[in-house]
């Protein structure tokens, strides 16, 4: 019959190991949000290189759920505001099989470049992607605008 | 507690026993094992124990923010609904219910909304499709908390609660009655009533009896024997109607669930007490339902709902007519002259958003259907929108195995669920009831 400090010391050994193991898979868990964070930034450029575009909601926040009226800015790369754009909208959710829950459109011009979105709407949260077809009297381009809800 | 597998504990005797591992029976570790050391074993057991004891917190930070964003304290209030001038009017939400039980708001005298919207089942009926004067072709939906719904129906094919409601009492196969006919019938009924909340009814005199868009070939020719402005005066008692059950409906909210005093107590960082305490297959299922499993991708929110459309690969029932979901309701709802932008729309066209941009031609509205509410969903199968799982067990294997869909591209992708894992999920949708 094994002493009682055998159990003892074997106890301490089994517990060392289990926290090394716990570490370890704490350590290499893959975090929660997607491992390609996608890039949020409210100004971007489009893709090649026409305009920068700053799009931001009218009231400030994005809301799950609601339909919410955006403000497009349009700025030639030179920094002048695009006048007389036509802008297309279309997006979804790149994770999810599924396009946007609304029909957003440019219903407004609002001077000095600003073009107003309205229809906008995310009917979940996550990450959503819009992508902005703009028609310019310089030539068309498209900027694509993250948004994690 | 848990237990430690019993072979575990003779291989760790035996990793710590010389004269042990020299032994290459199990059977004599098993000897060795009830005559060994009762306190050493014991020991090592409570120091399992301690270490098992040492996990995670229940949940994530972002798991409590989900929860709390489900319970139904998140509920905001309902919004006034400016489309219908008398949604929030006592008078009209009275006049409502007394129209929602009146049989006599059928063709046969035999159908009321309540036929299917039975009060005592949560406004469900328990079947498949339900029966109106004949056997319709979907589910018939509950109606708690009916009244945040953008779109009605399960297509969407309706933008208001009020519009939604005039369309039983013309379809053939629910009340099947005729325009002309239940604007009479409230004149003579009602009229006193009606005209204390809608203003004066116009004279009927000169109305047919029996008329209407929608109806049978003779009523048809009667309504378009009608002038202009004796249709328009009927759609308006006939809109009239419709916003009068609206106000009704929109008193019939959500009731608190077992779920919800658990979220509150979670959130206020508390100890669930008495029925708030949720087993650990209960916790493992809300952990599924909005993690691994993605279930509040969609039933998000305290209503358990995006209200929004979705092709999940639900199957066709074999003898009902074809049925693509939204994407033949598009231009059902463009069409209703009771829609928000239609002439019997109280207030102005700021409210007409959803309509106004509405999906109308993208090829993932085929076969799309409104995300339901899962709140009390235990009580009230069969599920989808046409009864076609028997069991939330059935649900939730439709959901893991996430079949093609006959038409259309399903948006649910298959997952990997272990009996245990569904069980869970089942248990946890049963904590959706009060």
């Amino acid at each position: 019959m094994a002493p009682f400090w055998r159990y003892l010391i074997a106890g301490i050994g089994l517990v060392a190991v289990v926290l090394g193991v716990l570490a370890v898979v704490y350590m290499t868990a893959p975090s929660t949000p997607p491992a390609a964070a996608p890039e949020t930034g409210q100004t971007r450029g489009s893709e090649k290189g026409m305009f920068v575009a700053t799009f931001v909601p009218q009231d400030g926040t994005a809301k799950q759920n609601e339909l919410q009226d955006w403000v497009l800015t349009l700025k030639t790369a030179a920094g002048k505001p695009v006048e007389n754009a036509t802008i297309e909208v279309s997006g979804g959710m790149p994770q999810h099989a599924h396009g946007l829950p609304t029909s957003p459109k440019m219903t407004d011009y609002l001077g000095d470049g600003r073009y107003r979105i309205s229809g906008v709407k995310f009917s979940m949260s996550g990450w959503w992607q819009l992508k902005l077809g703009i028609s310019a009297p310089t030539g068309s381009d498209t900027v694509v605008f993250n948004i994690v809800l | 507690m848990r237990r430690f597998p019993a072979q575990f504990q003779e291989k760790c005797v035996t990793v710590f026993r010389s004269e042990l591992r020299k032994n290459k029976s199990l059977e004599r570790f098993r000897v060795s094992v009830k005559n060994g050391n009762a306190p050493g074993i014991a020991l090592i057991l409570l120091l399992a124990v301690l270490v098992a004891g040492c996990e995670r917190p229940q949940f994530s930070e972002a798991e409590k923010r989900t929860i709390a964003s489900l319970a139904l304290n998140a509920l905001p209030p309902l919004k006034p609904d400016t489309t219908n001038r008398y949604a929030d009017d006592p008078g009209a939400a009275a006049l409502g219910a007394t129209l929602f039980f009146d049989f006599t708001l059928s063709r046969n005298g035999t159908v009321a909304c309540s036929t299917c919207h039975q009060i005592g089942q949560q406004f469900q009926d328990g079947l498949p499709q339900g029966v109106g004067v004949a056997r319709t072709n979907r589910r018939t939906q509950p109606l708690a908390g009916v009244a945040y719904s953008p779109w009605l129906f399960w297509d969407g094919r309706r933008d208001s609660l009020w519009a939604q409601a005039l369309v039983p009492l013309e379809n053939p196969l629910e009340q099947a009655g005729n325009r002309t006919a239940y604007a009479r019938y409230v004149k003579a009924r009602f009229g006193e009533r009606y005209e204390r909340i809608f203003g004066p009814l116009p004279d009927f005199s000169n109305v047919p009896a029996n008329a209407g868009p929608l109806g049978s070939a003779t009523e048809q020719s009667a309504w378009n024997g009608m002038s202009g402005a004796q249709h328009d005066d009927i759609n308006r008692v006939f809109a009239n109607i419709g916003k009068a059950l609206a106000a009704f409906q929109r008193s019939i909210n959500p009731k608190e669930a077992r779920f919800d005093r658990f979220a509150a107590v979670l959130a206020a960082g508390g100890e669930p007490q008495d029925d708030a305490v949720f087993s650990p297959e209960e916790i493992q299922g809300l952990k599924l339902f909005i993690g691994k499993a993605s279930c509040s991708t969609c039933h998000n929110g305290p209503l358990f709902t995006d209200h929004a459309f979705h092709n999940t690969g639900v199957p066709p029932v074999a003898d009902l007519p074809p049925d693509r979901g939204r994407v033949d309701a598009v231009a059902q709802v463009d069409a209703d002259p009771f829609n928000c932008l239609g002439a019997y729309r109280d207030g102005g066209p700021e409210a007409c958003g959803e309509l106004k941009f509405m999906v109308r031609d993208k090829p993932e509205l085929i076969r799309a259907y409104k995300t339901p509410s899962l709140r009390a969903v235990a009580g009230r199968p069969p599920y989808m929108h046409a009864g076609q799982f028997g069991s939330l067990e059935e649900v939730v294997a439709h959901y893991a195995k996430a079949p093609s869909s006959v038409e259309g591209v399903s948006e649910v992708h298959p997952l990997r669920l272990s009996e245990r894992e569904r069980a869970a999920l089942v248990a946890f949708l049963k904590t959706l009831s009060p």
